[in-house]
């Protein structure tokens, strides 16, 4: 099937179309109707320029960067002992009937009630932030990791340990190749909810990073310039996303590879 | 980890759970024996918590002696604030939650009837579910004012997105032979979308309601805690900033029973529902 070209207009295309200029048009209208105070809702090419000039600041690339560092130290502490955790629930019945309803039970919690207890423990520096993105990431990727691990045909397990594989092994040979999908989706969900972890404690107490500059901003009025930062945050967490995305290709592919030359040897021969 | 010490794992497990299931099975009624273990452990790290604050191991000006936190859980004062914010987040929800079904499930079955808007809007609607919308609340504190309308229409906002994107699906899977059956009978499009087709979606769009109450929750008491205004979240930041190190630690403990036991209602509910 030809590719569609991206100049065509499909409904589809004239319905997305369509939706963006309505939304603008409403902005712009509500914006001059005075329905509302003064400088509430600037016109839509206010916040353009609020936009264009916030990324002229060098300042914003340091509040960007402490963000993601942030999140990024966060993420791979709070995967790590996810996946631990996952594997070790996921691997023993017993302990997962006696730790599971607990763990259930703190994931659907909102995490920032336990803001002032990081803060607490540990300060109000990048450490707390860095622990509260860690902690949101936690959740997901322990769960997603559990459930992968439950999924796991015996049979491989049994043949693991037939070939005395030792624990690391049975590990990296057996566990983590067969809970790569759960564990896949698990961390692109902990990708995202460490930057939402990280912002609601900068957003709650911090003097630098991207949620602080945008509370700033706010505290002060400085309405356009909320809805740039506001714009900046919600385009980098889809960027996240998407590289995130694009990064888990290459282990999906060889997951396609392994299940397809696993169906192959499955095959009774002719 | 060789075969023999698997073995002697396994071995320490079986002895762990025989010891665990006659304890159990003194009561006269069998309790599973990994879920007495597993409250053993939690005791086990309390004690151990209030063990180490006693001895000042652990600063009291960093976490409170569990004993204080819960005995102040039972304190008068507490129980009347607790009740007090609790009553008004829990009909914050209720109100975020009626204006999220009346108006979720109508887009839904638009969305479901006209395909070109629902393939247009399926993956605005994803990228939003995934979208930290809560950043909007200081425009939202601007736009409608520090009130509890605020409060309402940020839960409204996080909860209406997985209620529509499961009404959508739900609508979707029902089985064409069943609208068929009611075309047949020449019932009119109203009659069927009532009587067969959100019959049929009932478990999916439940499934997109309590994802949705969940979103709802985590939104208020979040944004109550952010700008310390409203019910369960207001609790803990006011208790924080106080800096009133065991009122934060009863709140907080507070709120994480509250959103546990509603979260257990919600999955009951969605088990009868199914």
């Amino acid at each position: 099937m030809a590719a569609l070209s991206p100049l065509r207009l499909t409904p589809v295309r004239k319905v997305k179309i369509a939706t963006i200029v309505v939304l603008l048009a409403c902005w712009q209208l509500v914006s001059m109707s005075g329905l509302l105070f003064e400088g509430v809702m600037p016109p839509p090419l206010a916040v353009l320029g609020a936009l264009v000039r916030e990324l002229g600041e060098r300042s914003l690339y340091r509040d960007l960067g402490i963000t993601m560092f942030e999140a990024g130290i966060g993420f791979l502490i709070g995967s790590l002992i996810g996946i631990s955790v996952g594997i070790w629930l996921g691997g023993s019945g017993f302990m997962r009937r006696a730790f599971e309803p607990y763990v259930h039970a703190l994931a659907s919690m909102p995490k920032i009630i336990f803001l002032p207890i990081l803060f607490l423990v540990f300060g109000l520096g990048i450490e707390s932030k860095i622990a509260k993105a860690a902690m949101s990431t936690f959740f997901p990727v322990g769960l997603s990791t559990m459930a992968g691990f439950m999924q796991i045909d015996s049979v491989l397990i049994n043949v693991g340990r037939s070939f005395h594989l030792r624990r690391a092994q049975m590990v990296r040979m057996i566990y983590l190749p067969a809970i790569l999908r759960p564990l896949m989706v698990g961390l692109q969900l902990g990708v995202g909810m460490s930057i939402i972890g990280v912002l609601t404690a900068e957003i709650a107490y911090a003097s630098v990073g991207i949620g602080a500059r945008l509370i700033r901003y706010s505290d002060n009025f400085n309405i356009a310039s909320t809805y740039a930062v506001m714009i900046i945050i919600f385009a980098g967490t889809a960027s996240v996303n998407y590289l995130f995305i694009r990064a888990q290709r290459p282990f999906l592919r060889y997951d396609r590879a392994r299940t397809d030359a696993a169906g192959a040897l499955a095959q009774p021969a002719p | 980890m060789s075969r023999t010490s698997y073995r002697h794992a396994d071995r320490a497990a079986g002895r762990l759970e025989g010891a665990l299931t006659r304890i159990a099975r003194t009561g006269g009624k069998l309790i599973d024996p990994a879920v007495l273990f597993g409250i053993a452990v939690l005791v086990a790290f309390f004690l151990g918590l209030e063990w180490l604050i006693a001895t000042d191991r652990v600063s009291r000006a960093v976490v409170a002696l569990p004993s204080d936190a819960i005995a102040g859980m039972f304190s008068p004062d507490f129980r009347g604030d607790l009740i007090g914010a609790c009553l008004l987040t829990f009909r914050l929800i209720a109100v975020a939650m009626i204006l999220e079904v009346l108006v979720a499930i109508p887009v839904g079955y638009l969305l479901y009837r006209k395909p070109v808007l629902g393939t247009a809007y399926e993956g605005w609607l994803a990228a939003l579910f995934a979208a930290p919308l809560f950043l909007l609340y200081p425009l939202f504190m601007v736009i409608i004012g520090r009130n509890n309308y605020t409060l309402i229409f940020m839960g409204f906002i996080a909860g209406i997105i997985p209620i529509i994107i499961h009404a959508r699906l739900a609508f979707m899977t029902v089985p064409q032979t069943l609208i068929n059956v009611g075309k047949s009978f020449n019932l009119p499009e109203a009659t069927i979308f009532r009587k067969i087709i959100l019959p049929s979606g009932a478990p999916t769009i439940f499934s997109g309601i309590r994802l949705g109450l969940i979103y709802t929750l985590i939104n208020i008491i979040a944004i109550e805690f952010l700008v310390d205004s409203g019910g369960l979240g207001r609790m803990i930041s006011d208790r924080y900033f106080r800096f009133d190190i065991v009122g934060t630690y009863s709140a907080i403990a507070a709120v994480a029973l509250v959103s546990i036991t509603l979260n257990l209602i919600i999955s009951r509910l969605e088990k009868m529902v199914r």
